[in-house]
C-alpha cells in the first residue's frame, strides 16, 4: 500500500450551501425592484389623465390637490361621448386603422411569404431594403408626400389631400415595411421540411401559405397586426398636415385642434378625449396578449 | 406503383458538384438503401427524385416517364423527413389526410384510408391528438402514415430514425420493414448508417464523393466489396487492411505481411492473384470474424500466428481483441473462453479463404 500525504495547511474555503437559490432571490429582488419602478413611471400618466377627466373645470383649476379628485363628475364623458365631432373623430381614426391593417396584412404576409421562401433573385436584397425603407423617418417624408398628392390631385382632378381616406395611401409605407420584415422573421424559423411536405403532398404555394404557414406563425401574424392597428391609430404627424377639415379628422389630431382653442385649453375633455382614445389598443392587447407569446410551432419538427 | 431510373443525373451548386453522373435502375416494388459519408450526395439525390432540387443533367424516370421537369406535387411520391416536419397545427389525422384532401378526395375515402394507415401503424389511439402531444418514435410512424395514405408510386425515406434514440431506431427499423412487406411501394431510402443499410435494403447503393461506388445486394456488398471503400464502409467492426506484397516460396504463393510474417496462401486464391506483380504495394484486407483464436487441429487456408494484444472488449458473446501488424491496428473476433488480455500475447489464426487483396494506391479489391 502506498502512503498518501495531504497537505492540510492550505487555506480552508468556507462552502457556501444553496448559493443558487440565493443569487436568484437577489436577481429577483433586483427585477422587482426595477418592474416597480418603470411601472410607476408609465403608469403615472394614465392615472393623472383619469383623475383629471373626473373633475370639473372648476376643480381643474381650482389650486387643489391635483392627485385627488374631491367631487368626481362623469360630464367631461358625457359631452364627449354625445358630441357628434367626437365620434366623428372616432369613426375616422376606426375606418382607417382597420382599412390599414387589413392592407397592411393582404400585402406583408404574402410578401413576406415571397420573401422568406421563394427564393428568386435579388430577394434577399429586396428583404433587407424593405427593412431600410422603414427607417426612413416620417418627418422627412410628410413634405414630398404632400407634394405627391397635391400634383396628382392637379393631374387627375382628384383631390386626396385633406380626405380622411388620403390616410389610407400614406399608413401602409410605415406598416407594411415593419409588418413584413416581422413576418419574414417568423416564417423564416418554419422548418423547411414543413413546406417540402407540404408541396410533396400536393399543395400550391398559395397552399402553403394559407394552410400552413399562416396558421402556423398566427403569433407573428397576431404581433404584426397589433403593430400595424397601433401605428394606424396613434399616428399624429401624418393626419395633422394632411387633413384640415374637423369632419375629416382622427382622433388625436381631432382632441388637440378642437379642444385647445387659442390659449384656452379644455383640460378636463382632452385628458377625457385621450383616455377614451388609448381604450381600444388596450383591449386589443388585452385579448390578444397570449397569442401574442404563445408559440405555436411545437411538435412540428423534433424539439 | 413504378420503377426508378437515373440517367447520368448531376447536380451542381455553383462550382461544386455535389452529384457526379450516377446512373441507377431502381426496380417495382424494390426497396433500395442509398448510404454513404455525410456530404457524399445522397440526399441530393434522393431530393432531385423528389423534385425538391433542380437536375443539373442527365434524367429521372419514375415508371418510364421523364419527371425531369414535373414538379413534386405531380409526380405522385411521398416523402418521409428526418425531422418528421408534421404539421404542427393540425391532428394526427388532418396531418395524415391533407394530401388527400388537397386532392378533394371523397370524405369515406379519406377516412378508410387513413383509419387502415393509422391500424397499420398502430397509432389508432392518437389519431386526434396534436404532433407536439406525441413521442419521436410515434411522430415518426404520423410521418409515414401520411405518405402510406397517399399511396404513391414511390416512398422517399431521408434518414427517417437518425433523431430516434439507438433503441427506438431498432424498433422503427422493423416497423419501416413491415410496412414494406404489406404496401409492397418502391421505395428508396438514405441514410448513413450501415448496419440500416445492410438489414433494410433488397439492394444497396453505396456512395462516396457524389459517386456510386457499389451496386449490390448486402451480402454481395460485404463479400465482394469492390471498392477499399465499401469494404471499409460495410460492416463493423470495420474490414482490416494491413500492408503487404506477394512473393513466391516453393512454388506455392506467399503473403509477406512483415520480415517475419506471411502467409501461404490457399490453392484457390493462390490461382486467383496469381498473375499480379510482385513488386505492387498491396492491401490485405480480412474481416474480425476471419481473425480468430487458433484452433488445435490444422484448416486449410487457415493460418495461425502470434500476436501481442494491445486491447481487448470483450462483448459477452465474444471478444473483439486488437493488435497492431505493420503500424496498422487489427481487429480480430475471439471466444470469451480465449484467454485474451490487455497486454498479454494471443496464438490467431487468420482464415485465408475470406481474404481480400487491395491495391494500396488505387483502392480497388483485386
Amino acid at each position: 500500500m502506498s502512503t498518501m500525504t495531504i497537505d492540510k495547511s492550505g487555506p480552508t474555503r468556507k462552502v457556501k450551501y444553496g448559493s443558487m437559490s440565493r443569487d436568484r432571490t437577489w436577481a429577483l429582488r433586483w427585477s422587482y425592484f426595477f418592474l416597480t419602478l418603470f411601472a410607476i413611471f408609465s403608469l403615472t400618466p394614465p392615472f393623472y389623465m383619469l383623475i383629471t377627466s373626473l373633475k370639473g373645470s372648476a376643480e381643474i383649476s381650482a389650486a387643489t390637490n391635483p392627485w385627488w379628485v374631491h367631487q368626481p363628475t362623469l360630464e367631461n364623458y358625457v359631452q364627449l361621448l354625445t358630441s357628434n365631432q367626437f365620434l366623428r373623430f372616432f369613426w375616422n381614426s376606426a375606418w382607417v386603422s382597420i382599412i390599414v391593417v387589413t392592407v397592411t396584412m393582404l400585402i406583408s404576409v404574402p410578401a413576406a411569404f415571397a420573401l422568406a421562401r421563394m427564393k428568386f433573385w435579388g430577394s434577399a436584397t429586396l428583404a433587407t431594403g424593405v427593412f431600410l425603407t422603414y427607417l426612413i423617418p416620417d418627418s422627412l417624408l410628410f413634405i414630398p408626400l404632400f407634394k405627391m398628392f397635391a400634383v396628382f390631385g392637379d393631374l387627375t382632378g382628384i383631390q386626396l389631400v385633406n380626405r380622411w381616406y388620403v390616410l389610407l395611401f400614406i399608413y401602409p409605407t410605415l406598416t407594411v415595411p415593419f409588418c413584413t420584415w416581422i413576418m419574414i422573421g417568423y416564417f423564416a424559423s418554419i422548418p423547411k421540411e414543413l413546406d417540402e411536405a407540404a408541396i410533396i403532398d400536393g399543395a400550391s404555394w398559395f397552399q402553403t401559405l394559407t394552410r400552413i404557414f399562416i396558421p402556423v406563425a398566427l403569433p407573428g401574424l397576431i404581433a404584426a397586426t397589433i403593430f400595424a392597428f397601433t401605428v394606424s391609430w396613434a399616428q399624429f404627424l401624418y393626419p395633422l398636415v394632411f387633413t384640415t377639415s374637423t369632419d375629416q379628422l382622427v382622433l388625436p389630431v381631432g382632441i388637440i385642434t378642437t379642444l385647445i382653442k387659442g390659449d384656452v385649453f379644455n383640460w378636463g375633455q382632452i385628458m377625457t378625449g385621450a383616455l377614451l382614445g388609448a381604450a381600444p389598443p388596450l383591449i386589443i392587447y388585452a385579448f390578444l396578449m397570449d397569442y401574442y407569446i404563445a408559440g405555436l410551432t411545437a411538435g412540428a419538427t423534433k424539439g | 406503383m413504378a420503377d426508378v431510373s437515373l440517367r447520368k443525373v448531376v447536380k451542381r451548386y455553383d462550382e461544386v458538384e455535389a452529384v457526379r453522373g450516377i446512373d441507377l435502375d431502381i426496380a417495382d416494388h424494390e426497396f433500395v438503401v442509398l448510404v454513404g459519408p455525410s456530404g457524399c450526395g445522397k440526399s441530393t439525390t434522393l431530393r432531385m427524385i423528389a423534385g425538391l432540387e433542380d437536375i443539373s443533367d442527365g434524367d429521372i424516370m419514375i415508371g418510364g416517364d421523364v419527371v425531369n421537369d414535373v414538379p413534386p406535387k405531380d409526380r405522385d411520391i411521398a416523402m418521409v423527413f428526418q425531422n418528421y416536419a408534421l404539421y404542427p397545427h393540425m391532428t394526427v389525422a388532418e396531418n395524415m389526410s391533407f394530401g388527400l384532401r388537397l386532392k378533394h378526395y371523397p370524405k369515406a375515402e379519406i377516412k378508410s384510408r387513413v383509419t387502415e394507415a393509422a391500424r397499420m401503424l398502430d397509432i389508432t389511439d392518437l389519431i386526434d391528438r396534436k404532433p407536439k402531444q406525441l413521442s419521436g418514435g410515434q411522430r415518426q410512424r404520423v410521418a409515414m402514415g401520411r405518405a402510406i395514405v397517399r399511396n404513391p408510386k414511390v416512398f422517399l425515406f431521408d434518414e427517417p430514425l437518425s433523431n430516434l434514440d439507438a433503441k427506438l431506431r431498432v424498433q422503427m427499423r422493423i416497423e419501416i420493414k413491415k410496412v414494406h412487406q404489406k404496401v409492397r411501394t418502391t421505395t428508396v431510402y438514405v441514410t448513413h448508417d450501415q448496419v440500416e443499410a445492410m438489414t433494410l435494403a433488397d439492394r444497396v447503393v453505396v456512395m462516396n464523393h457524389g459517386r456510386i461506388e457499389q451496386i449490390g445486394t448486402p451480402n454481395e456488398l460485404y463479400h465482394k466489396p469492390a471498392t477499399k471503400f465499401v469494404a471499409s464502409f460495410i460492416g463493423s467492426p470495420a474490414m482490416n487492411f494491413v500492408p503487404c506484397r506477394l512473393e513466391d516460396a516453393a512454388g506455392k504463393l506467399n503473403v509477406r505481411l512483415t520480415d517475419r510474417l506471411a502467409f501461404t496462401l490457399p490453392p484457390a486464391r493462390a490461382a486467383r492473384y496469381q498473375a499480379l506483380s510482385r513488386t505492387d504495394k498491396l492491401l490485405l484486407g480480412i474481416r474480425p470474424e476471419h481473425v480468430m483464436e487458433a484452433r488445435p487441429h490444422a484448416e486449410p487456408g487457415v493460418e495461425p500466428f502470434d500476436a501481442m494484444l494491445d486491447v481487448t472488449e470483450p462483448m459477452g458473446m465474444e471478444t473483439l481483441v486488437y493488435f497492431t501488424l505493420e503500424g496498422s491496428q487489427v481487429c480480430g473476433r475471439v471466444s470469451p473462453n480465449a484467454g485474451a488480455q490487455d497486454g498479454s500475447p494471443l496464438r490467431l489464426a487468420v482464415d485465408l479463404n475470406n481474404m481480400h487483396l487491395l491495391n494500396e494506391v488505387t483502392g480497388a479489391v483485386l
